[in-house]
């Protein structure tokens, strides 16, 4: 990571203030008002707009094998969706996917 | 589909809850979340001081801006030396779903005091929001300070969980041996977030988008790639919300 104090700060400080706009946007300033539907539906899809695609890169081509595709790391992340799916459980995903990880990385070791 | 529902009364009922009651209820409601919250918690601190945040950093972020996920991406951009403004405009990107759930909660906060409605919207979460939004959705006739009570009691523990949680990664994080997985803790705690959260087509064209997109665009400059894909992906999911919708009412 090759940033100035100032900057990293900076990012601290924008990301808190722009992050409490967003939070405080319609509660604050619209109030009671209703929002148009067609708004409504495209923001009901940033988190799974946003987030495959922050870590696409990382699981197929993970930096801590030089950018080559892993097997455990794979496998970690086909575990973790699938048990995110079934179970719907944050929780027991993340523990499936970690143990994985652990259990594939021993045994190719 | 045009069916008129009666309109949503404000008023206390004569079973009016008592707010500390409700509160109660709210922190109670909040428990299992806690399970979640603190090993997200600590997975920021350690790999926020695995790539260089010094602990004055990491909390800065933790107290500041309190979005996990935001948080992650900023950092993961971070790790790949991302000019500073797409740091900042991605991460945002990411926390857009926060004006969502601001934009849901308002017909049943809107009317509360400013100062409620600021308290309410920094400590604005997932796990609060759907908790709150599910409680006001099935109890129409709460009042408001009793709809105000309940939000707090369910934020209670999981704002100081969350800073506690992200001291200790922050401060564990050093002593981590070397060799061990710590990269792979922000994909298996995205792809946790993300598998229950794909209910419809919609919701899984849109995830499938974001991936082919940000493959598509790497080339892109400055990082540019993920924004780019996520707003086609948006779309993309909205699109096919209104597919589906019309499959469904195909009558109409």
């Amino acid at each position: 990571m090759d940033y100035t104090l100032t900057q990293i700060w900076a990012i601290i400080a924008v990301l808190a203030v722009g992050t409490f706009a967003l939070r405080y946007s319609f509660l604050g300033l619209i109030g009671r008002r209703e929002l148009p539907e067609w708004t409504l539906r495209i923001l009901r899809y940033t988190p799974v707009a946003v987030l495959p695609g922050l870590i696409a890169p990382l699981v197929l081509f993970p930096a801590a094998t030089d950018g080559q595709p892993d097997l455990a790391r794979a496998l970690a992340a086909v575990v973790t969706l699938a048990l995110g799916l079934w179970t719907k459980s944050v929780l027991w995903a993340i523990l499936g996917g970690a143990v994985t990880l652990f259990a594939v990385l021993h045994v190719v070791g | 589909m045009s069916q008129n529902l009666p309109p949503r009364s404000d008023d206390a009922g004569p079973q009016a809850p008592w707010p500390g009651r409700v509160f109660l209820q709210g922190l109670r409601d909040s428990l299992p979340f806690l399970l979640v919250v603190v090993p997200f918690g600590m997975v920021f601190g350690v790999v926020a001081t695995e790539a260089g945040l010094s602990l004055a950093q990491t909390m800065g972020f933790s107290v500041g801006v309190f979005a996990g996920a935001s948080q992650l991406a900023a950092l993961q951009l971070m790790s790949a030396n991302a000019p500073v403004l797409i740091v900042m405009a991605t991460a945002l990107a990411v926390n857009l779903r926060l004006a969502m759930y601001s934009a849901s909660l308002a017909p049943y906060l809107g009317a509360a005091p400013v100062w409620q409605r600021a308290i309410v919207a920094w400590l604005l979460v997932d796990q609060s929001y759907a908790l709150a939004h599910a409680r006001y959705e099935s109890s129409p006739r709460m009042p408001i300070p009793a709809r105000f009570a309940y939000y707090l009691g369910s934020v209670t523990l999981i704002v100081p969980f969350w800073c506690v949680a992200s001291y200790l990664g922050a401060v564990l994080g050093n002593r981590i041996p070397a060799g061990l997985p710590v990269d792979f803790a922000v994909p298996i705690t995205f792809l946790a977030v993300i598998a229950p959260m794909l209910r419809t087509l919609a919701h899984v064209a849109a995830a499938l988008t974001s991936v082919v997109g940000v493959l598509a665009f790497a080339a892109l400059p400055f990082n540019l790639g993920l924004l780019v894909a996520a707003l086609i992906a948006m779309v993309v999911g909205a699109r096919v919300e209104v597919w589906l919708a019309r499959q469904q009412g195909g009558g109409r």
